[in-house]
């Protein structure tokens, strides 16, 4: 089966976002009003063939692991849908 | 059949004149189709054929023993010695990066690389000099800042480093800034490679990435249309060439090595007017034809058509001619830099450019390949000097609100915060980077990696207030000027590349502005002994109708013929004399064209003050000797802000200030008067130096001496070091470092 | 010094040449090594260099550390083969898990090139030898990802086995404690942000690096 992924990558919590601060400090400025606490991760799409969703997950996850994020400073949001 | 088309909206809309359609017509004896009027409106735009220009370069002298190439193939070549040749070229990447300030910068960088490695020369060295409006106006500065991170994001990711610029804020730029590269390569004299087709049955090969709709029509809509107010961002957008660093990497060394195996006989870098330039430049300059099968492009976007193509300015692309029994090991090389090579086509032996669907397939175009550079027009545009020009010289711009600390304060400006962010050391042969006046490096062969005990010189200076006033001493200040600066660092010019950012050609004005200017740059590079080896017209700068100042960059190489040791810094030592070299200002030298004029008197007009430019050949000869000699303490160029600029940048250099007598007005502190230098030699060596000085018909005097914490002009103007410094370094941060601000 | 340095260049890499001339000069030999090609042709030790590998697109050193070379340098790294990384060269080894911890972009989101003032924290490495804990050496750094993070036990570590090999003194990029540069439990694995090599001659400022290298090549 044909799987359309979506994977969101974020920074740890506690780890600092030097992105996410400097965004923090600018929106005030322009007049935005916000709560604070801005986090920049980035998004990832790709296609998989697997024989069910789950099969799917467990291989993405796999490749978040191995390659596609750091565990050190990143966390995977994985979000798999049939196509 | 008549000359007229059945639809004239189409040439038109593409930017061609219905003269220029009927001088196709001639040329084809027929109509062209749609395919080939796109190929000739991207060839004969005014980005791609200089067709107002061309009939005034051409004053410009071009000619010296060690020229190797000049103008007009992909880059400058001079022949430096010890079999060593340099390849230079400037080029101006405005409109894009008024659009997307970032990608506008990156594929300026990327685009001038690719001119330097096409010559068979690694690319050692970026300089960009930078222009914006000011710093108050939001919108300017989120041009600044991308502009910024595009040359650092570009530059140092893709591995040359920029050793030098300049950064400008002006009014004048506020719709329209001015980002000009240059860059500098070297190669092993006998690998010199020019961009040529040649030999029936030769393949040419399409290396690097994929053709997309990127940058379509982005010659003619981009680089040769003005903006106005309207349409700045939205329909202009889908034509944006972004940039990818590592592609071009790959493609550099790729390049370098196929070079290095002497597998092409031909290499052509694609920039403007994408395929079709690359094919039908190759073609003629080697008087030969190509077939070129458009569907062995290989494209990113499924159902591209052939105008599309053959006209697409998607990045990081080169062309090479390669001899048939090459090309299994020209696909090794790139398949190991894994960089796609496609064959688009073969060297034929007619002098005809044929677009095909297939090598047998549909012809879908046929032209004389040389009539797309050859033939393209060239115009005589009305020139006229302004209405009001008597008037504007007669005004009187030493007037406005004079306070000269304060101005002085206003004035200093420390760039590091800009040239930090770029790579400026790589290769291992900075020795004045950023900062200073001129960059040096050191000259090492390019294959053995030997040392040869001198250096290269570079420096890129423009002064739009100066050309503005009068273009025809201002650009010949600014030469004196960019000469100045290398010889700051011990060196000696060999040569000049220009960057001509001017207005709106149709306007009679710009055209005067241009005419003048080559006129003063062509003078000032005689006297220097110093031809033009390549440059690059920008026209059409301009925002709802009004044409930016003049303002003609140069980028100045030299050589510094003993380096052993780094030259003196800017910085004041303590306790020593400081001098004055070059033509005296006098007291009542005119303000016109200053930026004290400008920034603080709210004056643009006037006349320059007078200048002395066969004083100062010899002042910088002077220089150039001294520094060599390691005779100066510190030496430091007197250029924008004049003397009380000048000295402060040297003073805050080092935390060590000065003491100058008698001047104590602002005339005397910041007016811009050319050609001049300061100097601090040791006490025990001053009488000597001043006779050379005498002998070498340099005027030089004593002006003040060196040491304690604050920088006084005279008795009653007097500043403090550690408020000088802050005024000068809290600037850019300040002011650009806060975050983007995009709208 | 009869020292054989392996230089590896994968694809946009821009500090190879530089890292040779450095070794060379200071009477060492050094080749590169093709990061596609496993073999690591005998040489005493490697050099993992500046630049953009890969473009540091995902992440700098992400795709690198599966090039072929780098199974390799991690078993010669576990023998005990001296391994230094330099600036993109250390995100490859903390990639690789050759070091701890990782480096994310400076505090300022700005790419910095100057030249910085270090200080050796631990000289029980690769590094160290001919220098004191204490002494401070000017050499450029060059990165927009410099900014070391680790996990507070981890970082535990690094502190109580004499880990961090150097700090800088005027912190340029929000680097954790200050650190520039670590090693491995045993030392011969460091990896440092600032760029040795380009401190090793008068003429263009600075020969601090010249004792690192020089230790390096006697390791």
């Amino acid at each position: 089966m044909h799987f359309e992924v979506r994977i969101e990558v974020s920074p740890r919590d506690g780890i600092a976002n030097p992105e996410g601060s400097t965004i923090e400090r600018a929106l005030p400025a322009l007049g935005f009003e916000m709560t604070g606490n801005v986090r920049v991760g980035k998004v990832i799409r790709l296609q998989v063939e697997a024989d069910s969703v789950d099969a799917a997950q467990s291989l993405v996850e796999d490749m978040c692991n191995r390659f596609l994020t750091n565990p050190v400073i990143e966390d995977a949001l994985v979000e798999v849908l049939e196509t | 059949m008549s000359v007229a088309p059945e639809d004239a909206s189409v040439h038109r809309a593409l930017g061609l004149s219905d003269e220029e359609y009927e001088h196709i017509y001639e040329l084809l004896e027929r109509h062209p189709n749609h395919l080939e009027l796109a190929m000739y409106s991207v060839m004969w735009s005014e980005h791609c054929s200089y067709k107002s220009s061309k009939i005034h370069l051409k004053r410009l002298p071009t000619d010296a023993p060690w020229v190797l190439v000049g103008p007009g193939e992909n880059a400058g070549v001079i022949d430096v010695g010890d079999d060593i040749a340099v390849a230079i070229r400037i080029e101006s990447h405005n409109h894009p990066s008024a659009i997307e300030p970032y990608q506008g910068a990156a594929t300026g960088v990327g685009g001038i690389l690719r001119d330097i490695f096409t010559m068979g020369a690694r690319p050692i060295a970026v300089m960009d000099p930078l222009r914006f409006g000011p710093l108050d106006d939001p919108r300017s500065r989120w041009i600044a800042e991308g502009v910024i991170s595009g040359v650092s994001g570009y530059g140092n990711s893709v591995g040359v480093p920029t050793v030098g610029g300049e950064l400008v804020f002006d009014e004048t730029y506020k719709g329209n800034p001015l980002v000009n590269v240059l860059a500098m390569g070297v190669l092993p004299a006998e690998r010199l490679v020019l961009g040529q087709a040649s030999g029936v049955g030769n393949l040419a090969i399409l290396l690097g990435a994929s053709t997309g709709r990127d940058g379509i029509g982005g010659v003619s809509v981009l680089a040769s249309a003005g903006f106005d107010e309207n349409s700045e961002d939205a329909d202009k957008r889908p034509s944006v060439q972004v940039g990818d660093p590592f592609e071009e990497k790959r493609l550099l060394e790729a390049c370098l090595e196929l070079l290095d195996e002497g597998l092409v006989s031909g290499i052509q870098d694609l920039g403007g007017a994408g395929i079709t330039c690359a094919t039908s430049e190759t073609a003629s300059r080697g008087g030969a034809g190509m077939d070129v099968d458009v569907s062995a492009i290989h494209s990113r976007e499924e159902g591209m058509e052939p105008f599309e193509l053959m006209t697409s300015e998607s990045q990081e692309r080169m062309l090479a001619i390669v001899e048939p029994q090459h090309l299994e090991r020209v696909l090794e090389i790139s398949a190991q830099w894994e960089i796609t090579a496609s064959v688009i086509g073969r060297v034929t032996g007619n002098g005809q450019l044929r677009i095909l669907n297939g090598f047998d397939g549909e012809v879908l175009a046929e032209l004389p390949a040389s009539t797309l550079h050859d033939d393209a027009p060239e115009y005589d545009r009305p020139i006229a000097p302004p209405d009001d020009l008597d008037q504007r010289r007669l005004t009187d711009a030493s007037q406005g609100p004079v306070d000269c600390v304060e101005n002085l304060l206003a004035l200093v400006c420390d760039p590091s915060w800009v040239y930090r962010q770029y790579d400026h050391q790589l290769f291992l042969n900075t020795v004045v980077g950023p900062g200073s006046d001129g960059t040096l490096l050191r000259l090492r062969h390019p294959t053995s990696g030997n040392e040869t005990g001198r250096g290269l010189a570079l420096s890129t200076d423009g002064n739009h207030r100066w050309c503005y006033v009068d273009p025809y001493q201002g650009t010949k200040m600014v030469v004196a000027e960019a000469v100045m600066n290398i010889a700051c660092v011990g060196a000696y010019p060999l040569a000049v590349v220009n960057c001509l950012n001017f207005g709106n050609p149709e306007h009679p004005e710009v055209m005067w502005q241009l005419s003048e200017a080559v006129d003063g740059m062509s003078e000032a590079c005689i006297a220097f002994n110093s031809p033009v080896v390549g440059g690059n017209v920008s026209l059409y700068n301009e925002t709802n109708t009004v044409d930016i100042a003049p303002t003609p960059v140069v980028g100045v190489i030299g050589m510094h013929p003993t380096l052993s040791e780094p030259p003196p810094s800017i910085g004041l030592p303590p306790d020593s004399p400081l001098l004055l070299l070059g033509q005296e200002a006098g007291p009542d030298a005119s303000m016109g064209g200053s930026r004290w004029a400008w920034e603080i008197g709210g004056c643009k007009d006037g006349s320059l003050p007078t200048f002395d430019l066969a004083q100062a050949v010899r002042t910088a000869a002077l220089v150039a000797e001294s520094v060599q000699k390691q005779r100066l303490e510190a030496v430091h160029d007197v250029g924008e802000g004049g003397i009380a600029v000048a000295v402060a940048e040297m003073a805050i250099e080092t935390g060590v200030g000065a003491r100058l007598d008698g001047y104590d007005n602002h005339i005397s502190m910041f007016n811009e008067s050319g050609g001049r230098v300061l100097v601090v030699v040791p006490s025990d060596a001053l009488e000597e130096f001043l006779e050379e000085a005498a002998n070498k018909k340099v005027t030089a005097q004593v002006i003040g001496r060196t040491g304690g914490s604050s920088l006084e002009f005279g008795p009653t103007v007097k500043v403090p070091l550690d408020v000088l410094t802050a005024a000068s370094r809290n600037k850019l941060p300040e002011a650009l470092g806060q975050g983007t601000i995009s709208a | 010094m009869s020292h054989r340095v392996g230089v590896v260049r994968f694809p946009g890499t821009n500090c190879e040449f530089d890292t040779i001339d450095a070794i060379r000069t200071l009477g060492g030999d050094a080749e590169v090594l093709w990061h596609a090609d496993p073999s690591l042709k005998k040489v005493d030790a490697v050099v993992i260099p500046g630049g953009f590998a890969h473009g540091d697109y995902l992440r700098c050193g992400a795709i690198a550390r599966f090039s072929p070379v780098m199974e390799s340098v991690a078993a010669f790294a576990l023998n005990g083969g001296p391994v230094l990384g330099i600036c993109n060269g250390f995100q490859v080894l903390t990639e690789a898990g050759l070091l701890p911890g990782a480096l994310q972009k400076n505090v300022g989101m700005k790419f910095l090139c100057s030249m910085q003032q270090i200080e050796f924290v631990s000289t029980e490495n690769i590094l160290g030898k001919g220098s004191t804990v204490g002494d401070c050496i000017n050499i450029p750094i060059n990165h927009f990802e410099g900014n070391f993070v680790c996990p507070p036990e981890a970082l535990a570590e690094l502190e109580t086995q004499g880990q961090i090999v150097f700090r800088y003194t005027d912190n340029p990029n929000g680097s954790t404690r200050d650190i520039a540069g670590i090693c491995n439990k045993d030392g011969n694995v460091v990896g440092m942000m600032p760029h040795p090599e380009r401190a090793t001659s008068a003429l263009l400022g600075s020969t601090d690096g010249t004792a690192l290298i020089q230790s390096f090549l006697t390791a």
